[in-house]
């Protein structure tokens, strides 16, 4: 006879227990990307709701900006960072491949041993993360687990081009997620469509780079060489702002009403909307798609911060709850959709 | 399948929609940009909301050649037909 098996013990629900914010001082205005840029104040405001942006500077890493988000949702929470199952940072401007850049917050904060790993799901990466989180509590395998977004976006755009650059902002959001009594977290509804995956990205690889690095070292003056090789210096982030707009507003809105109906509630049941803050105007069409009643508060953290890729949903709930704390315990669709093409979604119950 | 008239009619209701403008100025001969100073996100929304009222597929790379409204109406009747 084999010997019986364990299995983590399972939980039915959980909710997410604290959220918590960092936002860098930079402050990058209309005005100063229009030295960068053919463009005015009012043509960003009108197409994009974005008025400021933050910036973090030289010394400030993705790792420092999770750190600050960190231990403002571990307070709100009430959780040590010891109690932690599992620590995961959604990022994709993390400068290097390996070590994570969850391990080492995990060993910052002392959570340690717990398990660490980075997320690479972009602008979805938080809405990803909170599906893990929750699966991970759920399952038993683990009791407490920390979600972090964190965006250093500045250090992988070129200020001269104008499909994204101009949009980005750096910052971190941070979410407890725990076991509850009552249901605090719907389904998750994600996905990918990595036909895609031309519509956002780099401007070309690492390797590209190494390439360069290597023809230089051997031929230091040679101008052919700075020639041909300008454009593939440091990669940037560019997008088909069309393709991505389109697949946003209609995509999205189908995928916004799946997690509203897998969720067994309706759009006026929500007390807010907390979509990824890409474009305001995305932001406004999918509200008018879902047909939100006028009492859903939405997220438009966008015109301060701009987008800050996995950190804007935290962040933007962070707001939120800020300046209306009467949204906590009400219900919210929270929804990340970017490069890859990927998306992911939930309705929580706010902290 | 839906006439010219229909396709117009429908389409100045997606204009009033996203811009406000009164459909009544929303007219074959009018140009999306120097008329009706429709930017080009709001023409991305006027694309979406007609692919989906009028059941037809509008490539990205076709939205460039939409200059006026009557551009708009005939690809719709041509892609319809």
């Amino acid at each position: 006879m084999t010997a019986a098996l364990a299995q983590s013990p399972l939980r039915e629900h959980t909710r997410i227990l604290g959220v918590g914010a960092f936002r860098p001082d930079v402050i990058v205005t209309n005005e100063d990307v229009c030295q960068w840029i053919d463009s005015s104040d009012e043509w960003i405001r009108q197409r994009t709701g974005i008025v400021t942006r933050h910036r973090a500077d030289a010394s400030t890493s993705v790792v420092d900006m999770a750190e600050g988000a960190a231990r403002e949702a571990l307070a709100q929470a009430g959780i040590e960072p010891s109690q932690l199952g599992a620590v995961i940072v959604a990022t994709v401007s993390s400068p290097y491949a390996t070590p994570s850049a969850a391990a080492e917050l995990a060993g910052r904060l002392g959570a340690t041993p717990a398990p660490a790993f980075d997320l690479s799901a972009a602008c979805a990466g938080y809405c990803y993360g909170v599906a893990q989180g929750d699966a991970l509590v759920r399952s038993g395998m683990a009791d407490y687990v920390l979600v972090v977004g964190s965006e250093k976006l500045s250090d992988f755009i070129d200020n001269h081009e104008r499909t994204i650059s101009f949009l980005l902002g750096d910052g971190a959001g941070a979410v407890v997620i725990g076991p509850s009594e009552t249901a605090g977290i719907g389904p998750s509804i994600w996905g990918s469509d990595g036909t895609k995956s031309s519509a956002i990205g780099m401007t070309h690889s690492l390797l590209d780079l190494r390439d360069v690095a290597l023809q230089a070292e051997e031929e230091p003056t040679g101008e052919a060489l700075v020639a041909g090789t300008e454009a593939k210096l440091w990669p940037t982030l560019r997008q088909d702002g069309q393709t991505v707009f389109r697949w946003a507003v209609w995509e999205m809105a189908k995928v916004a009403k799946r997690t509203l109906d897998a969720a067994g509630i309706t759009a006026d049941d929500l007390s807010a909307f907390i979509p990824h803050q890409a474009n305001m105007r995305i932001i406004d069409e999918l509200a008018k798609q879902l047909k939100l009643p006028e009492s859903v508060a939405i997220g438009r953290d966008i015109a301060d911060a701009g987008n800050t890729s996995s950190a804007s949903v935290p962040l933007a709930m962070h707001r939120l709850l800020k300046e209306q704390p009467e949204l906590s315990g009400g219900l919210a669709l929270q929804i990340g959709f970017g490069a890859g093409l990927v998306f992911g979604a939930q309705v929580v119950v706010l902290p | 399948m839906a006439s010219n008239e229909e396709i117009l009619s429908g389409l100045a209701e997606i204009v009033n929609e996203e811009t406000g403008l009164a459909p009544e100025a929303v007219e074959m001969d009018k140009s999306f940009t120097d008329d009706l100073d429709i930017d080009s996100i709001s023409m991305m929304t006027i694309v979406v909301n007609a692919e989906e009222k009028f059941d037809v597929k509008i490539p990205d790379e076709e939205i460039k050649n939409l200059k006026t409204v009557g551009d708009a109406v005939n690809f719709i009747a041509a892609a319809q037909a």
